[in-house]
């Protein structure tokens, strides 16, 4: 069954780089992705640059409108995803809960839609 | 009953209302695990009950009617699974579908119902759905109450906790939630809300929310047996001893607690000759173990005071004094209010009414809509001699009080009340 960890944090939350914290942080990314790689349940995962590099897209009345930022502001942002192949939400939540970030921020774990 | 016998509509549905209120846990656990699908599994259930009420008015009782429950149950579901217009493009279904057609064929003679009703607990109490939510699912899945008996025990409306348990099982069939009792490594964070569940179970039997009994016993001993069961698979936890220990304290008052003619009777006016000294007794060396395992907790603190009630030779001499402490203890372990309302009625046993009433009425704020606040706060103002006040108190209780047991016992304490005045 595929679950999707959506990571989110406040901008300013968590360990500020080039601090001993962060090299800590950061390798605990290293040792979870490790460990999804050596269970065999990561799909894909990938963080994601800050929500000031983002840009809205809509289409309305079949004209593309772009937008500079998130469409909705809010104080939690997407800062990254992991894809996990696993056997059941139990599974699943303990994976996530290895995600660094969960610490600080919070990780949204959602069944992946089967078509 | 011997087969092919009719029966009247009354006693039909009377068997079947018995039937399903003991078998509903069991089989909604076989049929959900055929079908993987919570709403599935209950309305098939629900398929067959109505099946059962049209079909066995003709031909009478079958030899197993949860024999024959199960198995037009899965006929159900293969009806169902195939009516389902998405069901070929769905592998999963599909192969449901054909293990369903093969079991089907091989129940010429029912088996035996495997008791799944622990793995469906779990499910139910998975800490990914709300525990009130899974308490009440619980209460719905497991132990057959309806919906609207769970409604009036939180507290809202039927349609607001129909919609709830609808939510529910929609969360439980798409979000990958396991029919399994679960690893250890995962056991500590699920077995805290399956103990609430098997508790709350307790008190829905033993405090019923709604009819004209005080108890409904079978209620309270499943939550036992659940509770023995659960002892079984993960022995020598102490919240788990702590747990069966406070029901079997519990319970052991139960045939005193109902007088002869179904009216309600307090812990004050049983007769404690009647209470059960083999199930206190076993209680009593559960809750001796659990206290030498050095792990506290709540259940095991509310045992400790059921037991000073059970160890009393009549009301006056109570230990009230150890029964204040351990609601101290049990409170700054959950910091939930009803337990400061209990310390205070305990405490109006030591002191002077009025200072009870105080702490009484500093809770109004939090339990206000609580049945037992307004009860407890009325007999206090009796004890205090405040009659007018009581009866204000007495009737606010009665308001909200969802059984007629409970309502008769409260009218009959206003009515002792007015005589003695009189």
């Amino acid at each position: 069954m595929k679950f999707i960890a959506l990571i989110y944090s406040a901008p300013d939350a968590g360990p500020a780089p080039n601090t001993p914290e962060f090299g800590a942080f950061m390798a605990g990314y290293g040792a979870a992705t490790e460990t999804y790689k050596k269970d065999g349940v990561m799909l894909a995962g990938e963080g994601l640059q800050g929500t000031d590099t983002a840009t809205t897209v809509r289409v309305r009345n079949g004209k593309v409108e772009t937008m500079d930022g998130p469409f909705a502001e809010t104080k939690e942002q997407l800062g990254g995803f992991y894809l996990f192949d696993c056997t059941d939400l139990d599974a699943a939540i303990r994976y996530a809960a290895m995600i660094p970030t969960a610490e600080h921020g919070s990780v949204e774990v959602r069944p992946v839609m089967n078509y | 009953m011997p087969e092919n016998e009719q029966i009247s509509a009354d006693e039909l549905g009377a068997a079947l209302a018995a039937l399903t209120r003991r078998s509903f846990g069991k089989l909604t656990a076989a049929l959900y695990r055929v079908t993987g699908n919570f709403q599935l599994a209950e309305d098939c259930l629900q398929d067959a009950i109505e099946s059962a009420l049209t079909h066995w008015a003709r031909t009478g009782l079958p030899k197993s009617p949860e024999g024959w429950l199960l198995q037009v149950g899965r006929r159900k579901a293969i009806d169902r699974i195939r009516r389902d217009k998405n069901f070929q493009r769905k592998s999963d279904d599909l192969s449901r579908l054909m293990m369903l057609d093969q079991e089907e064929m091989a129940m010429a003679d029912a088996p035996p119902i495997p008791d799944e009703r622990l793995a469906l607990i779990f499910t139910c109490c998975h800490p990914a759905i709300d525990r009130h939510v899974a308490v009440a699912l619980t209460l719905r899945s497991v132990c057959g109450l309806t919906t609207g008996e769970i409604a009036r025990a939180f507290l809202v409306s039927e349609d607001a906790m129909a919609q709830r348990l609808v939510r529910a099982r929609r969360k439980i069939s798409l979000a990958g939630i396991g029919f399994e009792i679960p690893a250890p490594d995962h056991w500590p964070a699920r077995l805290r809300a399956v103990l609430e569940t098997v508790y709350l179970t307790f008190n829905e039997g033993y405090s019923t929310t709604s009819g004209e009994n005080a108890i409904r016993a079978p209620l309270c001993e499943e939550a036992i047996r659940l509770g023995r069961l659960i002892g079984q698979l993960q022995p020598e936890t102490a919240e788990i001893e702590g747990l069966l220990a406070l029901m079997l304290l519990t319970h052991g008052r139960a045939s005193a607690r109902c007088s002869a003619d179904g009216h309600f009777v307090p812990l004050d006016l049983q007769d404690r000759s009647a209470w059960d000294r083999t199930m206190m007794a076993e209680g009593e060396a559960l809750l001796t173990t659990a206290l030498e395992r050095k792990q506290p907790g709540p259940f095991q603190y509310q045992a400790a005071i059921a037991a000073c009630h059970d160890q009393a030779a009549d009301f006056p001499s109570t230990d009230w004094q150890q029964i204040v402490l351990l609601y101290d203890g049990l409170h700054a372990m959950t910091g939930n209010p009803i337990h400061l309302l209990n310390r205070a009625v305990a405490f109006s046993q030591l002191e002077e009414p009025e200072a009870a009433l105080a702490l009484i009425d500093s809770l109004d704020d939090e339990l206000g809509l609580y049945q037992p606040f307004h009860a407890a706060r009325a007999d206090v103002l009796r004890r205090a001699g405040r009659s007018n006040d009581a009866t204000n108190a007495y009737r606010r209780a009665i308001e909200l009080s969802g059984n007629d047991s409970d309502r008769d016992f409260l009218e009959r304490r206003i009515a002792e009340m007015r005589g003695q005045i009189n």
